[in-house]
């Protein structure tokens, strides 16, 4: 029987999900329905009207030109997000959307373009992409993904991030900050997809959506992790040199503050 | 030939023999001749007056090359190609060498040439070709180029430099989409699928969302080819009224029929009233697929099909193609400069059709990735085996008596083909051809 339906909207599914982000919205349904809730995946496109009472929200990485189709769109929009955001509605924004969900980006000709502000962070456009895999540390334990953004993003005081940076790159080459988290909002640059590999974080965003859904906390099921433990423990042994057992087998993380690759 | 190119062609020469000689890289030769020389390929090229011909998009260029150079030569023409697959304007320099005889010139009529898109339109920058054979525009190697907008203004950018004829893909908008700027300069053929089979066209292509309206193609003239199957191998390529076929490939799918298409529309265009039909469909008969695409070795009397994968399109045709016929699958994906460091594409595939029979066993350093992407399409997989060697060994002794299928990223590939070269016997092989 089922404990409930949740009803996950991912926005913008044709403009913004590059680099398989549409994963997540897979792994969500598929982990819903393990853990024996029903789930309902709504697409809302530019112009659609917003879907009613949404539980958990999912956004992706896009091209330019898609980001430009989707900001009117956003901005129609603004209020409502926001007073969801605040109201505890779980929401995972990747790439192109965790810009987007921040206060304003500022392109390289010092154009300011603001954002919906739920983030309280700022990205600077610039001409360097910061590509490659990414280990973080979360309050998730560990998250592994791949980035790739040319935006530089800078967290506003107060603001707490998303995750601590071990490989990789994260906001920007300096602070060792990676993506942002409000209430329930997560914005981070990780794609990989993200939700897959990291299932702590999907079910993260599952038990608020459920609790949302269904007045009740989240009653979960025990799920085998197996195949995403060992693919994420993989990723994390053979990025940070930190083999099975605790020790440092090796310091190479050359992709970080080191030499730049051009993109 | 000015004397600078001469010098440069005796220091490449020189320098093949002496790359050859330490097993060196193919680039070497034609970085010294153009040290030389900063315009030899220009001036050598000049003396091609047949036409020049650039294959550039992101999937197929290797295949469909191979198979406009196997049409005109059986229509009697001399060509120049860049065989090795050196995908750039140095590895093109270094296969001109051997061809350039002691007078200094290049024996070709034509010159037909495969450059991934940055480098086609590099080189369109030294050497205006005459025609462009643009096959699509589709998420590959977004490390480099980050964007697919990018890549489908760099093919824009290489028609702009074309003087003579473009042959556009039909059901690709990126690339027809093309033909609005330039169909006023350039005589414009188009290659793609007939109404036949339509409903294939989805998995195909990208979405271009870079414009509010979705994008009409033209309707196709009657000197556009448009491929129309018969059953899972032979095919024809329909001319309004007329049509080439029969065609029966080596090469298995669709994929490789499209790209079949992509060439005879294009040497029809060059051949002009010397195209025959019947000389076509012989010659396509004969062309036998590049190195890992859909090779297949012989495994203890049983085919073993290598299948190189690099991108959603790429894989869902392939998928596409072999899904209906029982083999023994594996899957081998690596995640190394060559493949593409990003796997997240991965999910922009769908598995399903592999559902039913089920994956023997998944390799390559990503093994665990790909076993999850699969568990999340629930395709049972049987077994997770990162080691390449050790995962090709356990999967041909479990599965004798069947006919097996690797699908697998490029670095995977080469060490597979590396180790089968070792136990059984394979001829030679070169780089990617
Ligand atoms: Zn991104």
């Amino acid at each position: 029987m089922s404990k409930g339906v949740i009803r996950v909207v991912h926005l913008y599914p044709r403009e913004m999900s590059i680099y398989g982000d549409l994963g997540n919205t897979r792994a969500l349904a598929a982990r819903i329905r393990r853990h024996g809730y029903q789930a309902e995946v709504v697409g809302h496109d530019p112009g659609d009207p917003f879907p009613d009472d949404p539980h958990l929200l999912l956004g992706g990485g896009g091209q330019d030109s898609g980001q430009l189709r989707v900001e009117e769109d956003l901005d129609r929009n603004a209020d409502r997000l926001r007073t969801l955001a605040a109201d505890g509605v779980p929401m995972l924004m990747i790439c192109g959307m965790y810009q987007l969900f921040g206060n304003a980006f500022i392109t390289v000709e010092g154009t300011r373009l603001p954002g919906l502000g739920i983030l309280d962070v700022t990205t600077q456009g610039n001409r360097t992409r910061m590509i490659g895999p990414v280990v973080l540390d979360t309050e998730f334990g560990d998250v592994v993904g791949y980035e790739n953004h040319s935006g530089s993003t800078t967290l506003g005081p107060g603001q707490a991030p998303f995750g601590r940076v071990r490989a990789g790159y994260g906001n920007n080459p300096d602070d060792g900050t990676e993506g942002a988290r409000t209430a329930n909002v997560v914005g981070s640059y990780l794609h990989g997809p993200i939700l897959p590999a990291n299932p702590r974080l999907a079910d993260a965003l599952i038990g608020y959506a459920a609790e949302r859904a269904t007045g009740e906390p989240f009653r979960p099921e025990v799920l085998d992790d197996g195949l995403a433990d060992e693919a994420r423990g993989r990723q994390v042994r053979r990025l940070t040199g930190v083999a099975r057992n605790g020790r440092r087998e090796a310091w190479s993380r050359p992709w970080r503050r080191g030499e730049r690759r051009a993109g | 030939m000015p004397l600078r190119t001469s010098a440069a062609v005796l220091a490449g020469k020189t320098a093949r023999v002496a790359s050859r000689m330490r097993g060196g890289g193919s680039a070497l030769p034609g970085l010294v001749a153009e040290k030389v020389d900063p315009q030899f390929l220009r001036h050598t090229l000049s003396q091609v007056t047949g036409g020049i011909v650039v294959v550039s998009g992101t999937n197929g260029k290797t295949t469909t090359t191979k198979m406009l150079v196997a049409l005109l030569r059986a229509h009697g023409r001399t060509v120049f190609t860049n065989p090795t697959g050196s995908n750039f304007t140095r590895g093109v320099v270094s296969s001109m060498l051997p061809q350039i005889g002691p007078s200094g010139r290049l024996d070709a009529d034509l010159a037909v040439l495969e450059l991934d898109e940055a480098h086609a339109l590099k080189f369109a920058a030294t050497v205006r070709p005459t025609h462009a054979l643009l096959l699509n525009v589709a998420r590959d190697q977004l490390d480099r180029f980050a964007e697919i907008d990018h890549t489908a203004r760099l093919l824009a950018g290489l028609a702009r430099h074309t003087t003579d004829g473009v042959v556009l893909n039909l059901d690709d908008d990126f690339v027809a989409r093309i033909a609005d700027d330039e169909g006023d300069r350039l005589t414009v053929r188009y290659f793609g699928v007939h109404a036949s089979i339509a409903d294939r066209l989805p998995e195909l292509r990208e979405q271009d969302v870079r414009f509010g309206e979705p994008f009409t193609p033209p309707t196709p003239g009657p000197d556009d080819g448009l491929l129309r199957p018969r059953d899972e191998r032979a095919f024809d390529i329909v001319f309004g009224e007329c049509a080439v076929g029969p065609v029966t490939l080596q090469q298995r799918g669709l994929a490789a029929m499209i790209n079949a298409t992509a060439a005879t529309t294009t040497a029809r265009l060059l051949l002009g009233d010397a195209f025959s039909a019947q000389t076509a469909a012989d010659a396509l008969a004969l062309v036998r697929p590049p190195f890992g695409r859909g090779e297949v070795v012989m495994v203890g009397g049983q085919p073993l099909e290598l299948v190189l994968v690099k991108n959603p399109a790429g894989f869902t045709v392939a998928l596409g193609t072999y899904g209906s016929s029982p083999v023994a699958t594996m899957i081998a994906v690596n995640d190394n400069d060559a493949d593409g460091r990003d796997v997240s594409w991965l999910y922009d595939v769908s598995f399903e059709s592999l559902r039913e029979r089920g994956v023997a066993w998944t390799s390559g350093i990503r093994a665990y990735d790909i076993a999850l992407r699969l568990e999340y399409d629930e395709v049972p997989v049987a077994h997770v085996e990162p080691e390449l060697t050790a995962a090709l060994d356990a999967f041909t002794a479990a599965h004798p008596d069947e006919p097996k299928r690797i699908f697998c990223t490029y670095t995977a590939m080469m060490a597979l083909r590396r180790t089968l070269a070792a136990r059984h016997d394979l001829p030679d092989f070169g780089e990617e051809g």
